[in-house]
């Protein structure tokens, strides 16, 4: 088993130097159709408790990884347990004690928003009467107490997401899945599911996600794998993160497009690392106000200087040496 | 590590509260779900009655007296609307089993993404195909017994036997039901599903549904015995004039190779595809 | 107005191959299943006199299709515009008027009816139902009945929320009229109530129309009234799909 892991980083699995059980251990684990690799031979563990990403594009083989976890499609090859069970033989018993939120809200549109949750609890095979007792809590914890009777279908976006996370949590799952909770929300109704995904960490259930979104993994994640083209490129929390492929503070110099080659000769050697862009330089190093000292000393002719704390869109443009969201 | 006791959850434990059912359990699951929703439709069941009225009145009073009396199975006279009702209520029966396995399954297979919300739940796709097929039958074993209320009030039931024709039309909705859902896997577009009308249509005109078979052509009564159809209204037709023999086993054994065939075919395909 | 139907025949470009088998097929089964194979139980007696059950029944057809071509394309694609692919809310972000899209559609209705209806009489004279001339000649019998039918459903399919009503309008309204208006057996053998409410139908004032014409026998009521009716019926139609529209697309 050990020979399938592919060192990805700093981090490995291995030493994560923590006695919590692992609800998920995925070796060498890959997914194909027909002759295309979504997935390649990757190697993660997700831990009790945490918070764990996967941040990377589309494509880069997120949401497949997340269907095999969520013993919904096959593996091709390599290992993956999932609740110390087999998903090849015991998807069923893996999926009894998982909560699963599509990249899709996949809500049962012909019925009440209460019905929903109620529908969905018996196909978990609660009793009635479990379920009838969990819906109240479940429909104040999506915020849609007084919404119960509607039909979904007049819910808004982040309504519809509340409650199919609220959904997810009917069978009191062991672990819940989430594939980009909040894509295509606008930013109250994004920062309400963040809210409400706080909240179920404090409530010490395991999450594991999928974003394509920078603040979202730093916002949530304890840790996280970033992926592109079905592997894993990085892994480690996101301040680790930050810290080894980015440095702490960033300078981004915006320049004029006839500006440019003046501008990058005088930024020549400044700070630990440089990213360039079609309309910007970006200066990476540990203190922000040194940079700003040795750009303005050389005279150079920005058209702006922005100073900012180093995110994980740093980390991704410097892994893959693109931008994140394309 | 530790977690606090929750309203709405406990946390990292590998425990939860519903077992895994077993198949027929979790499609009964499905069948609930579409009972709750047909709570809400009362149209639906008013339909089930008023159809059938509408249908076999414009048979009697119609086209019977136009008419008149017609051979019946077993050689002697019976008027038409009590020839004709039989026949109609196999054809709601291939229909209603056809419409609820082609249009509504293609719907939500393609455009409704409820069964990827049910397969992430412990129900397995056979335990979907099941649930769907139940709930078909149940709404055609409605449908059925209405159809045979309103006949027996119009009179045209003249056989104690008839009481079979409900599990003879439960048999038709299995048979054409897993037909239609095997063909259902391969259809890719919405245009596919006319090809459905087209079938269905010759199938219910041409199936010695609204007159004896020997006033086809001899040709085509040889093809006619290929209808599915034909051998369901044979059948019913049998049974409600009471023109019962061992040559009904014949249209019941069709109709059940074609439910098992069909059945086989329709499974591995979903399969295949809710599963990819 | 031509705008809006120059649309309507590019998306049609897409889809005519299934509407081209059916306008084909259907009267051929139709024609075959009912009209020789029930109209040779039928011509044993004499109830209908010296006409032999396959003229009166596609005369009766002519009509009746017309009448489903007219709803059928006045009520889910009408839904489709308005709600499930809002074609309609982008035609008006153009110069396009409500009036363009109401009467835009209502003349693709009718090319589509015109359509069926020749086809359906030369079927029709091929078996031997009555004359092509005379088929011919009844076609714009149909075009009014088609229209009888399109512009008020279209201004229902304008009020409705959900396509749920449409399925209950043709169960519990088309085939009713289908079955019980004249196309199977003439009217005169239903009692008084329903002979009433079949006379209060377009689709039986179309039917008497087509039959004077094909069967050369005479209507119940003076020709210019069935006429009559049948252009009520699509003036207050379009009155009304137009204000449905407005209603529901300009809020």
């Amino acid at each position: 088993m050990g020979s399938e892991v592919r060192p990805v980083s700093a981090w490995s699995p291995a030493d994560a130097g923590d006695e919590r059980e692992s609800l998920v251990v995925a070796r060498g684990l890959t997914k194909r159709f027909d002759g295309f690799t979504a997935v390649n031979g990757i190697a993660f563990d997700v831990s009790a408790g945490e918070v764990f990403g996967f941040l990377g594009p589309n494509g880069a083989g997120k949401t497949s990884t997340m269907r095999m976890v969520a013993a919904v499609s096959p593996v091709t090859e390599g290992s993956l347990r999932v609740l110390d069970r087999d998903p090849a033989s015991d998807g069923a018993g893996i999926r009894a004690q998982l909560g699963v939120v599509p990249q899709e809200n996949n809500l049962d549109e012909e019925l009440s928003v209460a019905d929903n949750l109620y529908v969905y609890g018996r196909y978990f095979g609660m009793r009635r009467s479990q379920v009838r007792d969990r819906i109240p809590d479940l429909l104040e914890f999506a915020q849609l107490t007084d919404r119960g009777d509607d039909k979904v279908t007049v819910l808004s976006g982040g309504m519809k997401r509340r409650l199919v996370i609220a959904r997810a949590l009917i069978n009191t799952p062991s672990m819940v899945l989430l594939d980009e909770p909040t894509t295509g929300l606008d930013p109250q109704a994004r920062h309400l599911v963040w809210d409400r995904l706080r909240e179920l960490t404090r409530q010490g259930v395991t999450l594991l996600l999928t974003t394509h979104y920078m603040d979202e993994a730093e916002q949530l994640c304890d840790r996280l794998v970033v992926m592109s083209d079905g592997g894993i490129v990085a892994e480690g929390s996101p301040r680790q993160l930050i810290a080894e492929y980015a440095g702490r503070e960033v300078l981004e110099v915006r320049f004029l497009p006839g500006d440019r080659d003046a501008v990058l000769t005088g930024l020549d050697g400044v700070g630990s690392r440089q990213e360039v862009l079609s309309d910007r330089a970006i200066i990476y190093g540990e203190d922000a106000e040194q940079l700003t000292t040795a750009v303005s000393r050389r005279g150079v002719e920005a058209a702006s200087v922005l100073v900012r704390r180093a995110s994980l869109e740093d980390v991704f443009l410097r892994l893959t040496g693109r931008g994140l969201i394309e | 590590m530790s977690h606090s006791g929750t309203r709405l959850l406990r946390g990292s434990g590998k425990s939860s509260v519903g077992g895994v059912p077993t198949h027929a359990l979790g499609a009964s699951r499905i069948v609930e779900r579409n009972l709750r929703l047909a709570r809400n439709s009362w149209v639906v069941f008013l339909s089930g009655v008023v159809e059938p009225v509408i249908y076999l009145f414009a048979i009697d009073v119609g086209l019977g007296r136009l008419v008149g009396d017609v051979v019946g199975p077993d050689g002697t006279p019976v008027s038409y609307a009590a020839f004709a009702a039989p026949a109609l209520l196999a054809a709601s029966a291939m229909n209603g089993a056809v419409y609820e396995s082609t249009f509504n399954i293609f719907f939500k297979l393609r455009y409704g993404k409820l069964y990827d919300a049910m397969l992430a739940t412990p129900l397995t796709p056979s335990d979907v195909a099941l649930g769907e097929i139940g709930w078909s039958q149940l709404r055609g074993l409605a449908y059925a017994c209405a159809f045979m209320v309103v006949m027996g009030v119009m009179g045209l039931i003249a056989s104690p036997w008839a009481v079979l024709a409900i599990p003879a039309a439960i048999l038709m909705g299995f048979a054409f039901g897993a037909v239609g859902m095997a063909v259902v896997t391969f259809m890719r577009s919405w245009v596919d599903l006319d090809m459905v009308n087209l079938a269905l249509l010759p199938l219910f005109l041409f199936s010695a549904t609204f007159y004896p078979l020997d006033v086809y052509p001899r040709a085509l009564q040889l093809l006619t015995q290929l209808s599915p159809l034909y051998h369901g209204v044979a059948l019913i037709r049998g049974l409600t004039l009471g023109a019962v023999g061992w040559g009904l086993l014949g249209h019941v054994a069709f109709l059940a190779v074609m439910a098992v065939l069909g059945g086989v075919v329709a499974a591995r395909r979903l399969a295949r595809r809710l599963l990819p | 107005m031509l705008r809006v139907l120059e649309g309507e025949l590019v998306s049609y470009r897409r889809t005519w191959r299934g509407s081209v088998i059916s306008t084909f097929l259907n009267p051929v089964l139709f024609l075959s299943a009912m009209g020789l194979g029930l109209g040779s139980l039928v011509d044993r007696g004499d109830q209908l006199g010296p006409v032999p059950y396959l003229a009166f029944y596609a005369s009766g057809l002519l009509a009746a299709q017309a009448m489903q071509t007219g709803v059928g394309d006045a009520a889910y694609p009408v839904m489709a515009g308005i709600k499930w692919l809002k074609t309609y809310h982008a035609a008006l972000a153009t110069p396009l008027t409500i009036r363009d899209l109401v009467f835009g559609h209502a003349t693709f209705i009718l090319l589509r009816v015109t359509l069926a209806s020749v086809a359906f009489a030369i079927i029709a004279s091929l078996f031997g139902a009555f004359g092509l001339g005379a088929g011919l000649a009844a076609v714009p019998v149909a075009l009014l009945c088609g229209l009888a039918y399109a512009l008020p459903v279209m201004a229902y399919t304008g009020m409705l929320e959900r396509d749920t009503a449409l399925a209950g309008l043709f169960r519990f309204g088309l085939v009713p009229m289908f079955l019980l208006s004249g196309t199977f057996f003439p009217i005169d053998q239903l009692p008084a109530v329903l002979q009433a409410l079949a006379r209060a139908v377009p689709l039986w004032h179309a039917i008497e129309l087509v039959r004077a014409i094909t069967l050369a026998v005479p209507t119940t009521w003076p020709w210019w009234a069935h006429v009559g009716f049948l252009v009520a019926c699509g003036l207050v139609g379009g009155f009304l799909a137009t204000w449905s529209f407005r209603r529901r697309l300009i809020a």
